[in-house]
């Protein structure tokens, strides 16, 4: 038991933790935008590699160079939208998934170009586990991971329901044209749609990095988890989409322990090939995700 | 460059280019006639150059294959393969809106590229697929041999590229046309929209496998990480915007001069210092992706735009045809 | 708000318009004037175009020719957002309401657009004229009935103090009780000083209501008049107010 808590439970939040913030994202874009952003995974890769140069800049722990991370995340969707999405608005929304996979291509060549090809670390070395009342051997830095994500979906909660701009998101999000009768400018809400998702995408950039490593790819990789963990969710539910991901993380992490016999139920080489699966059957069976139409 | 270099060059050229271009011809099918986004290319690449590749390269330990067989069986069970995968992925997916299907057609490759390099026993993993015959092999040799390669490879595009106008030109073809343009008339009209898209799911992919067999055919050997899937995958879409969807002639265009492109650039940058080649392709993809931002947003219909054949069948209303002549605006459905 | 000045002529004038969906026209040559305070019903026979005419109105459709003036501002085709701090305020047809807000926030969300509103009395108006919906307003709207959407959707237009409402079909589908509750209402809500703009398929009770009615057909418009002298018309009640309503 203690063993499960220390090797799958607790890295599986984690793990469910980082998918949880990039769906965020995921689910609010495509709630207002109304389309898949496959470009997601790769401002989650630009977030980390500006916070870590920030991180060599100024030797600060990588969550306080953070906001550098942030602030470069989201510069690069600001831009993407005016850029490349916004002259594509009025058309058929494939056009700009289209584009999407054109602009994260862009980002992590750009990535590539700016700091090379090589993967790196925050801050090299092994970490001494966290030991809780003498039995339990976790990393810190997953609870740390699953601390910060709780309290960024707490925070984002509150935002949506207590907050104009909030509100607003949700009223575009239901219904695009009864909210520009109503007096919502989309623009606006489009624009805080970008910012809250790039912010969010860049801390779980920063949390994956710190885990494992910075690498041009590490985005990219976690895209379709990210993906089936908003779909999971309820596509357009950001709240749904943080379940969705603490539930894709578990369901992943622990496939690989062994249940029955000796033996891991999957595969761990398959493993990333779970979440798709996942996402297939629910796009085939519950379209609509496991959060009803309830308030956000 | 002398002489030599230049006809290298040129041999290499043509080879990819028509690689590449059998591989537009395939996702025209798909997105230019049916509206079917495909991000996983790469996947039914990869089906096909390993099946072409275990059936007819010689024995060797570790795995399966070495059955040495004709390559024009290699080809053709490359086509089947790649086929069949593509029907099994389509059965469960082609329901799904488009942007789903992208997400999905992702995954497969995903899923695919893994199998490739766990399932050791069939495909040697990591370690790859060598000795893979080179056409007419035993009888040429050398740079003949990379000449004949180019018959071959421009022969099958000559022949798909026949295939592909006789279905755009058939009913079949109209009929999937109409569905792209406008899914709920052609729907009222009676046409099957899923199993059309279905058809043409697997049409483009057989195409992609026999494209991947060629490659595989040419380089002699394969392995997983012989070419980067993105590139390929996004290179190939790159192309078919660029040159004109919905045609095959755009297509191919759209593949040459791509392709035309990024090996010229190739060679430019080679010429750096290795340092600065190493970054430069960096440079290179992050400007092929500015072009097709850039095509998306002017040339969406490409460098050879779509245009209808003349309707020589009676028995179909000219309103469907019409829908195709003006602008595709197409009224989604809002939610998933 | 209402307008502060004591200005004359027409609150919204429509000259010459014609307007579709695309380049063909659903409606042409609209000519109309309705003047402060006025109660407009808006009626005809099915695709008459009386809804394309309101949607032109917010610029949800393509405007082939004309204009469309409020008070002194040209507002053809302005950006549909930009009309609601002007003092337009519209209640479209189906899907009126945000189903995943509450009542409460959809009302709330009325007030966005125009600064300076005082939202509390403005809640305070709307619970006043729809006390239903204060016992409700913790409820997501998409729970409640038709009847009660209408009322939300109309309270949130009135949230943004409009000088104009538009209303499209707000009887639509709506059980006998609402339908005299919501007329009603409308004549309650002119009292307060908006001007109407009504659309309606339940012709005779609207036209009861109405200070003037404008017929259309086929896209124009065919006859204008007070509302109970067109109901009194004989050609008008034969062909446009058949339907089985007793009067």
């Amino acid at each position: 038991m203690i063993q499960f808590i220390n090797f799958y439970l607790i890295p599986a939040l984690a793990l469910g933790s980082i998918y949880a913030l990039g769906a965020v994202g995921i689910s609010m874009i495509f709630g207002i935008l109304r389309f898949s952003h496959f470009a997601h995974g790769d401002v989650m890769t630009l977030g980390a590699y500006g916070t870590l140069s920030a991180v060599w800049a100024f030797g600060w722990h990588p969550l306080a160079a953070l906001p550098f991370g942030i602030a470069l995340a989201v510069a690069a969707a600001l831009v993407a939208d005016r850029a490349f999405y916004r002259p594509l608005r009025k058309l058929p929304t494939i056009y700009a998934v289209i584009a999407s996979f054109g602009v994260a291509l862009m980002i992590r060549s750009l990535v590539q170009l700016f700091w090379g090809p090589q993967n790196q670390v925050f801050k090299s070395g092994v970490r001494a586990p966290l030991v809780l009342f003498d039995t339990f051997r976790v990393s810190s830095l997953h609870l740390q991971a699953i601390g910060i994500t709780l309290a960024l979906a707490l925070a984002l909660h509150w935002f949506l329901s207590r907050t104009r701009t909030g509100r607003s998101m949700r009223a575009v999000s239901d219904d695009p044209d009864l909210a520009s009768i109503a007096g919502l400018e989309p623009e606006r809400v489009i624009r805080a749609t970008w910012i809250i998702g790039a912010a969010l995408a860049a801390t779980a950039g920063v949390l994956a990095g710190m885990d494992t490593q910075v690498h041009a790819n590490m985005g990219w990789n976690l895209l379709l988890a990210m993906f089936a963990s908003a779909l999971l969710g309820g596509i357009g539910k950001p709240m749904g989409a943080v379940a969705g991901g603490f539930l894709i993380g578990l369901i992943e992490e622990l496939s690989t322990y062994p249940w029955i016999g000796s033996e891991p139920l999957v595969s761990p080489s398959y493993k990333s090939a779970l979440a798709f699966g996942i996402m297939v059957l629910i796009l085939l069976l519950r379209p609509q995700g496991l959060m009803r139409g309830r308030l956000l | 460059m002398d002489l030599y270099g230049l006809t290298q060059y040129l041999v290499s050229f043509l080879i990819a280019g028509g690689i590449y271009a059998l591989l537009c011809l395939a996702l025209n099918v798909q997105w230019g006639y049916g509206g079917l986004f495909n991000a996983g290319v790469a996947g039914f690449f990869a089906v096909g150059a390993y099946t072409s590749a275990i059936l007819t390269a010689a024995p060797a330990t570790g795995h399966v294959g070495g059955f040495a067989l004709p390559i024009p069986l290699g080809l053709l069970a490359a086509a089947l393969v790649a086929g069949a995968t593509g029907w099994a992925v389509a059965r469960i997916c082609v329901r799904l809106k488009s942007d789903y299907l992208a997400i999905a057609s992702i995954g497969i490759a995903e899923i695919l590229r893994l199998s490739i390099i766990n399932e050791q026993w069939l495909t040697n993993g990591s370690l790859g697929i060598a000795n893979i015959p080179r056409p007419l092999e035993a009888w040429i040799t050398g740079e003949a041999s990379s000449w004949v390669f180019v018959v071959v490879v421009w022969s099958v595009v000559g022949a798909s590229w026949w295939f592909c106008n006789r279905l755009y030109d058939s009913p079949w073809g109209r009929a999937l046309r109409a569905i792209r343009d406008n899914e709920e008339a052609a729907h009222a009209v009676g046409k099957d929209v899923n199993a059309l898209r279905l058809q043409t799911y697997v049409i483009g992919c057989a195409l992609m496998g026999v494209a991947g067999a060629l490659s595989a055919h040419h380089f002699k050997f394969l392995s997983p990480a012989a070419s980067d899937p993105t590139l390929v995958t996004f290179l190939v879409w790159v192309m078919l915007v660029a040159g004109g969807s919905g045609n095959n002639r755009g297509a191919v265009t759209g593949a040459l001069v791509v392709w035309g492109i990024w090996s010229l650039t190739e060679i430019l940058t080679s010429r750096l210092p290795p340092d600065w080649t190493a970054r430069s392709s960096y440079l290179r993809m992050f400007l092929v992706g500015l072009l097709l931002q850039f095509v998306l947003q002017r040339y969406r219909r490409g460098l050879v735009p779509e245009r209808s054949p003349p309707l020589r069948f009676a028995e179909l209303p000219v309103g469907l045809d019409a829908i195709n002549e003006t602008s595709r605006i197409h009224n989604k459905p809002r939610s998933p | 708000m209402t307008t502060t000045t004591a200005a004359t002529g027409p609150l919204l004038d429509i000259r010459g318009l014609s307007a579709g969906y695309g380049a063909t026209a659903v409606i042409s040559g609209i000519d109309m004037a309705v003047a402060r305070g006025e109660i407009r019903v808006i009626v005809g026979p099915n695709g008459a175009g009386k809804s394309t005419l309101l949607k032109s109105l917010l610029s949800m459709t393509t405007i082939l020719q004309g204009q469309v003036l409020f008070g002194e501002r040209d507002i053809t085709g302005v950006p549909t957002a930009q009309l609601v701090p002007m003092g337009i305020a519209a209640v479209p047809q189906s899907r009126n309401v945000f189903v995943s807000l509450s009542v409460a926030e959809n009302l709330d969300v009325g007030t966005y657009a125009v600064p300076g509103v005082d939202a509390p009395r403005m809640f305070e108006r709307v619970y006043q004229l729809f006390p239903d919906l204060k016992d409700k307003r913790r409820q997501p709207a998409g729970e409640l009935s038709g009847g009660q959407r209408q009322m939300v959707a109309i309270g949130r237009a009135l949230m943004a103090d409009p000088s104009l409402l538009l209303l499209d079909e707000p009887t639509a589908g709506l059980s006998p009780a609402y339908l005299e509750r919501i007329f009603d209402l409308i004549v309650d809500i002119r009292q307060t000083g908006v001007t109407v703009v009504m659309v309606e398929q339940n012709a005779r009770q609207a036209l009861r209501i109405a200070d003037v009615g404008t017929v259309l057909v086929s896209g124009r418009h065919h006859i204008s008049g007070h509302g109970r002298a067109l109901l009194a018309n004989d050609e008008v009640r034969r062909s446009f107010l058949g339907g089985g309503e007793a009067s």
